[in-house]
């Protein structure tokens, strides 16, 4: 797969596959092409070459894939003058074939009690809750989270990553993109490292961890950086 | 489809310009109207400020609107839906509301104090304009990202159709005032989805008459039903080609 913005060569003939049931964690320098490869999973940025497939089949062009994917933005921009509420039943409205609604994020988050304030007046943490309880309500077999836990507070984090390992346990598929190590390697059982729009590395935290013979990643993943530049 | 119109329209509505809008041109037909004295000069009046306000308030509203609704595009270009249902949603819903409000606005004095064939071309000539307008509009808001461009884009499509394309038909005419010039006039009509509108208006006033050998040439062609046909066949020409290419590029371009 390969994409450019313009001159600017954002994934250069990347080509991975995840399984289901893991928790993959996408690290790499700001710019390396994390948000865009996410984006081009979603169909949202079309790459210039390449496919993507799910299942076996190529997602590119099509649609109804996505209900298969809960997708939580970096940055989640929302049209300010709808409340929470409208938020929350259009997406419903438009997913109505979904079989299952899991509502616990909303719960945890106690979004219920601020379901009528508008989106446009909300900090950029409670944006962040309401793209979560967003991704995981209609029970997605595919989560792509971005950068999930910035902005939030630690408790609230805390609760996400609980939710997140919840779900692996039920057998599905989590990307996330981070930039705190700790965080990746509480969740995560792979790291994928994106470098200049090419895959770096894509290994077990374990087996990094070997490889280096460091009992932590952050230190693990600065060894191998260091290494090769 | 009807889903995602429905989350358009609502957020239309609680905008308020368009009210404000159908509540403008309510003012102005009814005083027009009763200015003019005779309904046939209250529609004449009518349809030169309709001409040129219509295009202007559709175009200028459509692209502020598309670049307003970008977040709510993006979020649901993240649901399981077609780009197309979405970009089709958004400019239905936007051209229908307008629609409403011109309908509204000119269509319910027309029927009061000026009903006739003329009066219901009057409406349905505006009806298509809006249409046409808001497709050009929603054209120049997928060619850029950049709102500001794309509201100059939106201003400048409606200088040249409004303004500056009359002004190059006057200069041919005037230039080229020694041949015969009936039929590449009508041409020219073709090429402007404004003149074509006012002109299906005009014909079937009496003011027509004044218009000379043109005049009657265009009559002739105008007058007839098959003539009416092929100019609303063209106006829809106007609408349909715009809309077809956006549509294409937004579903071809990352957002």
């Amino acid at each position: 797969m390969c994409k450019s913005y313009g001159k600017l060569q954002v994934l250069n003939n990347v080509s991975v596959k995840f399984d289901t049931g893991k928790v993959v964690s996408v690290i790499g320098p700001n710019g390396s092409g994390k948000t865009t490869m996410s984006k081009c999973i979603l169909g949202m940025v079309l790459p210039d070459s390449g496919d993507i497939k799910m299942n076996g089949e190529s997602v590119l062009q099509k649609y109804a894939y996505r209900n298969q994917i809960g997708y939580m933005p970096q940055i989640g921009r929302y049209p300010k003058n709808m409340k929470i509420r409208q938020v929350m039943d259009m997406v419903r409205d438009i997913r109505k074939d979904a079989t299952k609604i899991d509502e616990e994020l909303i719960g945890l988050y106690g979004l219920k009690s601020m379901y009528d304030k508008r989106m446009g007046a909300l900090s950029g943490g409670t944006k962040q809750k309401v793209s979560a309880a967003l991704a995981f309500m209609f029970d997605p077999q595919v989560l792509i989270l971005d950068e999930p836990t910035a902005g939030l507070d630690p408790i609230s984090a805390e609760i996400l990553k609980g939710k997140i390992l919840k779900e692996k346990k039920r057998g599905k598929l989590v990307l996330i993109t981070s930039h705190i190590m700790s965080e990746v390697e509480e969740v995560a059982d792979e790291v994928m490292c994106l470098m200049d729009g090419s895959v770096k590395f894509y290994e077990t935290i374990t087996s990094l961890k070997a490889q280096t013979q460091e009992d932590r990643l952050s230190r693990a993943i600065a060894k191998i950086m260091n290494d090769e530049v | 489809m009807n889903k995602i119109i429905k989350y358009v329209l609502y957020d239309i509505i609680r905008s308020k310009i368009i009210l404000a809008y159908t509540l403008f041109l309510l003012l102005l037909s009814v005083g027009l109207f009763n200015l003019g004295g005779s309904p046939d000069k209250g529609i004449l009046s009518l349809l030169n400020v309709v001409q040129l306000t219509v295009p202007l308030i559709s175009i200028v509203f459509a692209t502020t609107h598309f670049y307003n609704s970008y977040e709510f595009m993006e979020l649901l270009v993240a649901q399981p839906i077609n780009r197309k249902k979405i970009f089709l949603s958004e400019y239905f819903g936007v051209a229908c509301s307008l629609s409403v409000a011109f309908i509204l606005g000119v269509g319910a004095p027309v029927l009061l104090f000026g009903a006739s064939l003329t009066g219901l071309y009057l409406v349905l000539t505006g009806v298509f304009i809006t249409f046409i307008f808001v497709a050009m509009a929603f054209l120049a808001s997928v060619i850029t990202r950049d709102k500001a461009k794309g509201i100059g884009i939106a201003l400048l499509l409606w200088f040249y159709f409004a303004l500056i394309y009359d002004g190059v038909v006057l200069l041919i005419l005037y230039y080229f005032s020694e041949y015969p010039l009936e039929y590449a006039t009508l041409a020219l009509t073709a090429l402007n989805p404004i003149d074509l509108a006012r002109i299906i208006v005009l014909l079937n006033l009496d003011v027509s008459a004044l218009m000379g050998y043109t005049g009657a040439l265009y009559k002739s062609i105008f007058g007839s039903v098959w003539g009416i046909g092929l100019s609303f066949g063209l106006l829809l020409l106007w609408g349909l080609l715009p809309v077809l290419s956006s549509v294409r590029t937004f579903s071809k371009r990352d957002l």
